[in-house]
């Protein structure tokens, strides 16, 4: 634990006391790893840290899910899935409580052991529900191309991934909240490099530094934000990410998925912004494989998910967090999901604010 | 009955007659060897002389065997455990099996010498049991339900109600290796580490802390499912007292942390099976600790935190840098995740 | 995105590495990371190897570059 690391950033952020800044940060596990260590109890007062879109549990459409739950429910399925959807609320039920009621519903932690119970066992129709950002679109590509390099026949995938930077436009363009600057996610930058994103120093006058997730790194980032002269696209997480991405990984990637429109829940359809099977891998797409009758979504009541993924909202002033929607009952994915924007403020909340 | 290598435990062996008798003399009786038992009554006379304690536990564990024992060790543990939360001496044990009819014998019997091994380390006999088989697939294999009687050797009382601010909480060692040895064995996620399981009966080592504590000793509990966050959550809620502990004091072996970073697991919330949480008056707790430290079960025990009159009923965590947030129990079962 | 931890190369085997950290062994494919090599320092998430790492830069920073200097010490005696 870089402890001592930490103290010298945070000496030096105080330096920067003063500054008013609101900073936005677009990924999930930034969003556990700063609620996590107390980042904000760190931070000089100004300086504002504000959660966008970047779970992908979170900003998987309603409508998305019953497709996860129609296709557990056909007997033939075996549902495979990472645990991190377990537990999210579909219009009507969780895929836990599916497994619950007979459902063959499956956890895993890799995709390629999503292949592997597929070539186990034959008899069933395996589904993997592929949900992700950049960093993890290509290994579910490779694993499809991994099942097909092995003849498998009853392996397909529901695709729900979707990429980051279209999302980031939507946010300066809606211009809701005043956004001075973007710590930039991590690991989808291991895969896509740098270059997506120097629109927004470009295009809306805004820089962003790609950073790691241990503590010193997310502090560094910010230091790094705080100090530059023009918006630029930098990288903090110089160990791991490279300007030019991974190359080998987005060739993967795009080979088997191609870009589509993309539902995102509280920002909508945002076109070219999804991931789906390409032609030539129909027989690893579970849309073409599967007429998936999923009825119409129902979106709970009163549910804000939508204006905390755009930064609008701060997860205590959800009216329903804490009092309707807590971890143990989540109405909605921010809660529920393990990196979800309010389930992170609800978990490691500070302190100050609940005493 | 011989002891050949494919026998099974059949229906018959659970309904009362020879077969059973059989089973009961040749597994049970073989392996507990003690007076009592041996006397095969349908219930165990005991003398004590003053307060008992008496608990109960079911384990229905999957797989039955992994890396640090198996279900029968894990049962005999658990129960001294409990009673040693009590500060209770165990006095006697009794084990109920539910076998799924076509369970392997010689399996029974390598549960059966576990659950011995152990209660041997705790010096206590199994007096009583019973035994009950099932049709095939109405049973996991085997259930055991283990029920201990312990003498209390205190004079005072423990429990959440007696302790108060200022009270230190120490932690006998690392956390996270029952649970991760579980998760191993069971082979869903296709990885090995350096962890076993730490499940061991743990009456000597607070026997040696309750000698060197006088009545110092407030509260006790081990940290079983749901870890040491919901100990200290409960603790904090019966109570009505605040939690602080330390982040860097708690011990978590670097396997354990690893496959925590790699599984997306907080290992304040895995199980454990061979670990207790101490609550010790300030003036005591050096004493304790290093009473703690010097059984081989404890060798790795810290002070980890304390009470306080801030916050009551909240358990907070004090991290590395020094921030500060709350530890709420565990909801739900234990999922990995990728993001 | 993403939980990824770094672990190392132990061995390789029809594009699949062993890795390891700390106590901790798994296998990762190395399809996005075709070129990764024995010793090699890997992020890993669900199951494949994202990205070499960098070891000048990361070795100040993690316990697995302090391990590995410490056996670069032991074995220069």
């Amino acid at each position: 634990m870089p402890t001592a690391r930490v103290a010298e950033l945070v000496a030096e952020l105080a330096g920067e006391r003063g500054r008013e800044a609101t900073f936005m940060e677009v990924c999930g596990t930034h969003t556990m790893a700063i609620a996590r260590y107390g980042l904000r109890q760190l931070l000089p007062p100004g300086l504002r840290l504000v959660s966008g879109p970047g779970c992908p549990v979170c900003v998987t459409a309603i409508g998305d899910l019953d497709r996860v739950v129609a296709l557990g429910r056909l007997p033939e399925v075996t549902l495979v899935t990472f645990g991190d959807l377990m537990r999210v609320p579909a219009s009507r039920t969780t895929l836990a409580r599916e497994r619950a009621t007979g459902a063959d519903v499956r956890v895993v932690y890799s995709p390629r052991d999503a292949v592997e119970l597929a070539a186990a066992e034959a008899e069933r129709q395996v589904v993997f529900a592929g949900i992700g950002f950049e960093t993890t679109a290509p290994t579910v590509a490779a694993a499809i191309l991994e099942a097909q390099q092995r003849g498998l026949t009853n392996f397909s995938v529901l695709s729900l991934h979707k990429t980051m930077p279209l999302p980031l436009r939507l946010l300066m363009e809606l211009g809701e909240t005043p956004i001075d600057g973007f710590i930039l996610p991590g690991h989808v930058s291991v895969i896509t490099g740098t270059a997506c994103y120097e629109f927004l120093a470009d295009e809306f006058g805004v820089g962003g530094v790609v950073a790691g997730f241990e503590p010193d790194d997310v502090l560094e980032g910010l230091l790094m934000l705080l100090r530059q002269k023009q918006p630029r696209i930098e990288i903090g997480y110089r160990r791991a990410v490279r300007p030019e991405g991974n190359p080998v990984a987005r060739a993967l990637m795009e080979r088997v998925f191609a870009p589509c429109d993309a539902d995102w829940r509280g920002l909508g359809v945002i076109p070219g912004s999804g991931l789906a099977l390409r032609a030539e891998y129909a027989q690893f797409d579970a849309t073409a494989r599967f007429a998936i009758e999923a009825g119409e979504p129902d979106e709970p009541k009163g549910c804000a998910c939508g204006e905390v993924l755009r930064g609008v909202l701060d997860p205590a002033a959800c009216p329903l967090f804490g009092v309707r929607c807590t971890p143990e009952d989540p109405v909605g994915a921010c809660m529920v999901s393990s990196e979800g924007s309010c389930a992170a403020r609800y978990r490691y909340r500070d302190v100050e604010e609940w005493l | 009955m011989s002891s050949g290598g494919d026998e099974r435990v059949l229906l018959g062996h659970g309904s009362g007659g020879k077969l059973y008798r059989d089973l009961v003399r040749d597994v049970f009786v073989a392996a507990f060897a003690n007076p009592v038992l041996e006397r095969l009554d349908d219930a165990a006379a005991l003398t004590t002389s003053g307060r008992i304690a008496f608990t109960t536990d079911s384990h229905v564990v999957q797989p039955l065997r992994f890396a640090g024992g198996d279900i029968g060790r894990l049962a005999v543990a658990g129960t001294v455990n409990d009673l040693a939360t009590a500060a209770a001496r165990p006095l006697a044990l009794s084990a109920a099996f539910v076998i799924e009819e076509g369970f392997l014998l010689r399996d029974l019997r390598q549960i059966c010498a576990s659950m011995a091994a152990a209660a041997a380390e705790a010096d206590v006999p199994i007096v009583t049991g019973d035994t009950k088989v099932v049709e095939r697939g109405a049973a996991d294999g085997l259930f055991i339900t283990t029920t201990g009687v312990g003498e209390i050797v205190v004079e005072h009382e423990l429990g959440a109600g007696t302790v108060r601010p200022g009270d230190e909480v120490l932690l006998s060692g690392t956390i996270g290796d029952h649970a991760l040895a579980v998760l191993a064995a069971r082979g869903e996620f296709k990885f090995t580490a350096d962890v076993a399981s730490d499940m061991a009966p743990l009456w000597g080592l607070v026997s040696l802390a309750l000698e060197a504590a006088g009545d110092g000793v407030r509260f006790l509990r081990d940290p079983t499912r749901g870890g040491l966050t919901t100990v200290l959550a409960e603790l904090a809620e019966s109570a009505r007292l605040g939690v602080e502990v330390e982040e860097a004091a708690i011990p978590v072996s670097a396997a354990v942390r690893s496959v925590c970073d790699l599984l997306g697991y907080d290992p304040l919330v895995l199980a454990n099976e061979g670990k207790m949480v101490l609550v010790v008056a300030p003036e005591r707790a050096a004493e304790v600790l290093a009473a703690v430290q010097s059984h081989p079960l404890g060798r790795q025990a810290q002070r980890i935190g304390a009470i306080t009159g801030d916050h009551p009923g909240r358990v907070v965590l004090r991290t590395s840098f020094g921030t500060r947030r709350v530890l709420d129990m565990p909801v739900g079962e234990l999922l990995p995740r990728i993001c | 995105m993403c939980l990824a931890i770094p672990m190392r190369i132990a061995a390789i085997q029809d594009g699949v590495a062993t890795i390891t950290s700390d106590g901790l062994e798994q296998h990762a494919s190395l399809a996005l990371v075709p070129d990764a090599g024995v010793g090699d320092y890997v992020l890993v998430h669900a199951g494949y190897a994202l990205t070499v790492l960098d070891e000048a830069e990361a070795r100040e920073r993690l316990s697995l570059f302090a391990e590995l200097e410490q056996m670069d010490e032991d074995a220069d005696g």
